[in-house]
């Protein structure tokens, strides 16, 4: 690791203000992906602000009917939560979907929004990448590129996110609540919080320099058969190849969200009309604009048939 | 060749602290100084400050200063000799680092010392002793549950405290009904120390101890 200093924040303002006042400075609060990449010099911050003990690790109904979550509950915590398995069983299915026990009881709610892509590429500094070094190329386009995205890519960058949390959060029309260094707060809807990669696949989400998440809000619960389905190459413990999250209805009609397949959580509104007429036809609308390669042109299908698959046990 | 003989060994020696970036000038002999000189190294940054953190670990405390890049897994293995720990990968993905948190097992390589202050740390050393093993530390032993041995320790911090997650009641990606209490099953039990790896491959062994000290039939 590059050397860094280190405070303990003490406040959501504090530690938002902190990040304001040191260039690069990075919050850090699980650890688990940060940290990984600190030891690559992936990530080179200077400072590190500990937000662990800003008090944002609690679950709360909202006058709304729905739920404030607070940005330090831990992943095992949200999972396990009645009131989220009761109710948005699709976002306790995804996050126990997700890394193994051990990383589920450090990383927190904000961090798992914030995971960066497991392009080996990304990783490997040895390799040009335009999300790591802006300007460099991308790897991964005419390299292997099983895992990487068949939809919303750009010619910079074919890097999907890795999350599974943050496809349920999609589904589910979660809200990212934030505060900036000047102390105003602002909740950025989930649609709007991922950035496609375009030709600055470095910038991966829309937070300004030293805005810090707080909390993730849910709207009331919808209700319906709620289903998260990960496809990967081992039963536990990897990331998806392609994954689905669904909320069904009893009438057939619902909403679809995609994980494995883009840069950010993957979902077309438009296509969901289309649900009641099966997975095919959501599939083709969902996927429409999708450029494969030889390698990952089987996701399509996959995509297709665990759809299927969901809608005829829903 | 005398002339330039055991030379080696101070020559890799100065080779790994230049690489390191720490101005070490000073500690090195002469002869190893110009060695350094000729080197074309990265440019050396001063030594990052250290800091004072109090850790809590298998119910003793230990101040110590440490430079703030030090993980949880380094500090309990180079600052306090407590090498039960290892580092397999140091990535987070092996779960040979496992060490219990507040009672939650988490992979030490993954977060800072200065980070769990204040925090109770209880690392294999402190869940038993030879002469007065943990349970699940016996039970290892009974069912062969290692081969190497390497892997061990993590298994069995991640193994006492994921039985303790089921008894809590927090569900896994096996439960079949998320409204239910997970039952204590071996199919969950595989499911929740999917962190841990064994190159060895004594899952079966591992899978029968788990399953006596949960008290269910491997």
């Amino acid at each position: 690791m590059k050397p860094f200093t280190y405070e303990r924040a003490a406040s959501p303002a504090e530690a938002a203000a902190a990040a304001a006042r040191t260039k690069g400075a990075r919050f850090i609060a699980g650890g688990t992906n940060l940290l990984d990449l600190m030891k690559l010099q992936i990530e080179t911050p200077p400072h590190l602000i500990d937000v662990n003990n800003l008090g944002l690790d609690r679950i709360e109904q909202t006058t709304e009917g729905g739920l404030r979550i607070g940005a330090l509950v831990r992943n095992t915590d949200l999972a396990a939560d009645e009131r989220v398995r009761r109710d948005y069983g699709v976002l306790s299915r995804a996050l126990l979907a997700g890394a193994s026990g051990q990383l589920r009881n450090q990383a927190t709610t904000a961090g798992n929004l914030l995971q960066r892509t497991r392009c080996p590429y990304f990783y490997d500094t040895n390799q040009p990448c335009n999300k790591r070094q802006p300007g460099s190329g991308c790897s991964a386009i005419g390299g292997y590129n099983r895992h990487h995205a068949i939809v919303g890519a750009s010619n910079a960058c074919i890097a999907t996110h890795p999350s599974d949390m943050a496809v349920a959060m999609r589904v589910l029309d979660a809200g990212v609540e934030t505060i900036r260094p000047d102390g105003s707060t602002r909740i950025i809807p989930i649609a709007d919080f991922h950035r496609l990669p375009r030709d600055t696949p470095h910038i991966e989400t829309s937070l300004e320099p030293g805005e810090l998440i707080t909390a993730v809000t849910l709207p009331r619960p919808a209700g319906g058969t709620q289903v998260y389905r990960k496809v990967r190459d081992r039963a536990s413990y990897a990331f998806a190849l392609v994954s689905v999250a669904a909320i069904v209805q009893r009438d057939g009609t619902g909403r679809v969200a995609l994980g494995g397949v883009a840069h950010k959580p993957w979902r077309v509104e438009a296509a969901e009309s289309d649900m009641p007429r099966g997975a095919k036809a959501v599939t083709g609308r969902l996927l429409a604009d999708a450029r494969t390669t030889h390698h990952n042109e089987f996701k399509v299908l996959l995509v297709e048939r665990t759809l299927a698959s969901i809608l005829n046990k829903a | 060749m005398t002339e330039f003989d055991p030379s080696r060994r101070k020559l890799l020696k100065a080779t790994a602290l230049a690489t390191s970036g720490t101005v070490i000038t000073a500690r090195l002999a002469p002869e190893a100084q110009a060695v350094q000189a000729a080197q074309p190294g990265p440019p050396q940054t001063a030594t990052p400050a250290t800091m004072s953190v109090l850790l809590r670990v298998n119910g003793t405390e230990h101040q110590l200063m440490i430079d703030p890049r030090t993980t949880l897994l380094d500090a309990l293995r180079e600052r306090l000799h407590l090498t039960g720990s290892k580092k397999g990968c140091d990535q987070g993905q092996c779960g040979a680092c496992t060490v219990i948190v507040d009672g939650r097992r988490i992979t030490s390589c993954l977060t800072l010392a200065v980070m769990q202050e204040g925090h109770d740390i209880t690392t294999i050393e402190g869940l038993g002793t030879p002469a007065n093993l943990h349970p699940m530390q016996a039970a290892f032993i009974k069912h062969d549950g290692y081969q190497c041995g390497f892997c061990t320790p993590g298994q069995i911090c991640s193994a006492v405290a994921m039985l303790e997650e089921v008894k809590a009641g927090i569900p896994s990606h096996v439960t079949a009904d998320l409204t239910q209490r997970p039952a204590a099953t071996n199919e969950e039990f595989r499911e929740r120390m999917s962190g841990n790896i064994c190159r060895c491959g004594a899952y079966s062994n591992i899978q029968e101890a788990i399953a006596e000290v949960a008290g269910v039939k491997a």
